[in-house]
């Protein structure tokens, strides 16, 4: 029988969600409503499995969804949601900019030539990436890199560092790869016959570009743009290295709060808003998926 | 119509042409549509064209026939404006359009992947030639759907390509390099990835759209039947040049060197020496029979010459009785019979490791057939069956 053994090798990557995903999620939902408490760990109710089924009640009863209320009462919390889908919203634009253009042209290249491009793009995962983020420090600070290179050209120096602009710099640098390899996969396997034909058929190689090319790479946008977008809403390294204190981002809310405030039930509220406003756009992404494939 | 129309021009009989008064490659009168001009193109080293002149003229079905590699595509897509000349020149209605891009150009092509765009319609597809020529909307719709009719896909306009048949695919793609009504339409294999019975049934119909529509139409194909039986003339290529231009029943029953007969169907050779020339008549000896060959011909050929007979299996006549001694006559043995149905092809040995096809018509629906491996036979065929070449 073959039936069995097929169902098993489904419930491996099930198993993996179960113990990866689902129960870790389940003690961020249970951390969020609880409350703080002077103790170690700092939070209560503690479920105690020596009280049997009353024990268990008792701890359901003396969860509440207060955190939750007071993420949407104080401003600073909305304020940081705000400004994280924000710079992740510009940034996604900036890298579809400069992304989509650098895709085409790997894809225009012959195929000997494609592969090394491939493997200029990947490169960088070669060092540290927190090294390439302090690297940005030496190029953005005030007396750095770009300011020497402005002040050379008789330029006005520029104070980047510890702004958002230093953060959307960061963040387009870093998600560069992200964007150019979704966007160099469906650009690449296109039918150049598919471009020869509408020029064939009267259009000049911009109206071919915009009436066949870009609207069969729409897949490869929305697969960048998400695969970007999603991790970047709450992205901490970059806005903590080059943003500064200025800078609100949810990153570092849930950092401030679970390392400096130790408040766990609202690191752990914010980590579970952040997720459900996240699951939209990756079911947008995976009805656009199902699409493809079909 | 006046039986002698066909040698009206040229004033000598053309050979095995179908009767029709559309020649208009024999009046000296007459303007090409198209004209190529010594163009070659190359690639690297390799020339892909090589100084080929060819002249096409309006509402012509004309065929490129060739085999893979030997350039035809290079020279479509030369007069699509896909590939620059590297030299000559190519005039269409006596314009140069060196320079000018694919979408300045009005040649459509059909692509023999069909090129469709995945994401738009049937209709979509066959709509955007005709909104890149910024025609009122009302008209492009109406011209979509004359479209969608003539090629016989009426409902089906709303379906993207994946939703059809690979022959409904095939007819989108015409349709589509048909709508913007381009001075010649570019058809580069448009039956290969058609089965059998579907590539018989749509050849008819091309013709019968060509018709139709009094479009000129230029095919690329190396399916010597496809050419033989849509083109109005055949140019067969080989490396990249054109060894000879003619209307299929030329191309087949006077091929003008050994390629092209072989290329073109079933052909027997006979590789002789020319040693008397009279009354029309080269006489052959040739190791193959022993009687010599004789051939109708009206090249003046030098006495001693190499030269090749070709005749085609149908036109050998099987004999199981050893006919009159003579010219013409082969003897051998039957070493491979073929049945086709309505034909079937024998294979004659007539020397060690010689064979002679030939063919024989199933006129009647016998059972047992009058010949069987091994036996023995002679073979004879006329005179004017047989086409002298010398190259």
């Amino acid at each position: 029988m073959r039936r069995p053994r097929a169902g098993l090798a489904a419930l491996v990557p099930y198993l993996w969600l179960g113990v990866f995903f689902a129960f870790p999620f389940l003690l961020v939902a249970k951390l969020s409503l609880s409350d703080t408490a002077l103790a170690i760990p700092p939070y209560a109710p503690r479920l105690r499995w020596t009280d049997g089924v009353d024990g268990l009640r008792a701890f359901a009863a003396a969860l509440d969804p207060e955190t939750y209320a007071r993420l949407w009462r104080d401003r600073l919390y909305l304020d940081a949601y705000a400004s994280s889908l924000r710079l992740a919203a510009v940034a996604t634009a900036l890298l579809l900019l400069v992304g989509y253009p650098m895709a085409y042209g790997m894809s225009r290249f012959p195929p000997r030539a494609r592969s090394i491009l491939v493997m200029a793009v990947i490169l960088p995962f070669w060092t540290s990436f927190l090294i390439r983020i302090y690297a940005w420090i030496a190029i953005l600070k005030p007396a750095g890199l770009l300011n020497a290179a402005l002040g050379a050209l008789g330029l006005p120096a520029l104070n980047l560092l510890n702004t958002e602009a230093a953060v959307i710099v960061g963040l387009v640098y870093a998600y560069l790869p992200f964007m150019v390899l979704p966007l160099y996969a469906v650009l690449e396997k296109q039918d150049d016959s598919l471009v020869e034909a509408a020029q064939d058929l009267g259009a000049s190689r911009a109206g071919a570009f915009w009436r066949v090319t870009f609207p069969l790479s729409l897949p490869g946008v929305a697969a960048g743009a998400l695969l970007c977008f999603i991790p970047m809403v709450g992205e901490f390294v970059i806005p903590d290295l080059l943003g500064g204190s200025g800078t609100l981002m949810l990153g570092r809310t849930i950092w401030t709060e679970f390392f400096a405030n130790r408040d766990w039930p609202a690191a752990s509220a914010v980590a579970i808003v952040l997720l459900a406003t996240l699951v939209i756009p990756i079911l947008v992404f995976q009805r656009q998926q199902a699409k493809v494939v079909r | 119509m006046d039986p002698g129309a066909d040698r009206a021009v040229s004033g000598r009989p053309v050979i095995g042409a179908v009767r029709s008064t559309f020649a208009p490659w024999d009046d000296p009168g007459a303007r090409p549509l198209v004209r190529f001009e010594g163009v070659a193109r190359r690639f690297g080293q390799v020339a892909a064209v090589d100084g080929v002149s060819l002249e096409i003229y309006e509402r012509e079905f004309f065929a490129l026939l060739g085999p893979s590699g030997c350039g035809k595509t290079t020279l479509m897509r030369l007069l699509a404006g896909f590939e620059q000349p590297d030299e000559g020149r190519i005039l269409l209605e006596a314009r140069d359009i060196a320079g000018l891009p694919p979408h300045a150009r009005p040649t459509s092509m059909m692509f023999q992947s069909y090129a469709l765009f995945p994401h738009l319609t049937a209709a979509q597809n066959i709509a955007f030639g005709l909104k890149q020529q910024r025609l009122p909307r009302r008209e492009i719709a109406a011209r979509v759907d004359e479209m969608l009719a003539l090629v016989k896909l009426e409902g089906l306009g709303g379906r993207k390509p994946d939703q059809l048949s690979g022959g409904q695919r095939q007819r989108v793609a015409l349709a589509r390099a048909i709508a913007p009504r381009p001075r010649i339409l570019l058809l580069d294999e448009p039956l290969a990835a058609l089965d059998k019975k579907l590539r018989d049934e749509t050849q008819f119909e091309l013709m019968r759209l060509q018709h139709d529509l009094a479009m000129t139409f230029m095919i690329v194909t190396h399916d010597q039947e496809e050419a033989m039986v849509v083109a109005d003339r055949i140019a067969v290529m080989r490396e990249g040049r054109i060894v000879q231009v003619g209307r299929p029943a030329e191309i087949y029953e006077a091929p003008a060197s050994r390629y092209v007969a072989g290329f073109i169907g079933e052909v027997n050779l006979f590789e002789g020496r020319l040693e008397a020339q009279a009354d029309g008549a080269a006489y052959v000896a040739c190791p193959d029979a022993p009687g010599g060959l004789a051939a109708a011909t009206d090249q003046g050929l030098a006495h001693g010459l190499a030269v090749c007979l070709a005749v085609r299996p149908e036109k050998m006549v099987l004999h199981a009785e050893p006919p009159a001694p003579g010219r013409n006559r082969l003897a051998g043995k039957v070493v491979d019979i073929g049945y086709l149905g309505d034909w079937t092809t024998y294979v004659v040995e007539v020397a060690p490791g010689r064979t002679v096809r030939a063919a024989r018509a199933n006129a009647t629906r016998m059972a047992e057939r009058p010949l069987g491996w091994g036996d023995e036979v002679w073979l004879t065929f006329a005179p004017d069956a047989a086409v002298v070449l010398t190259a």
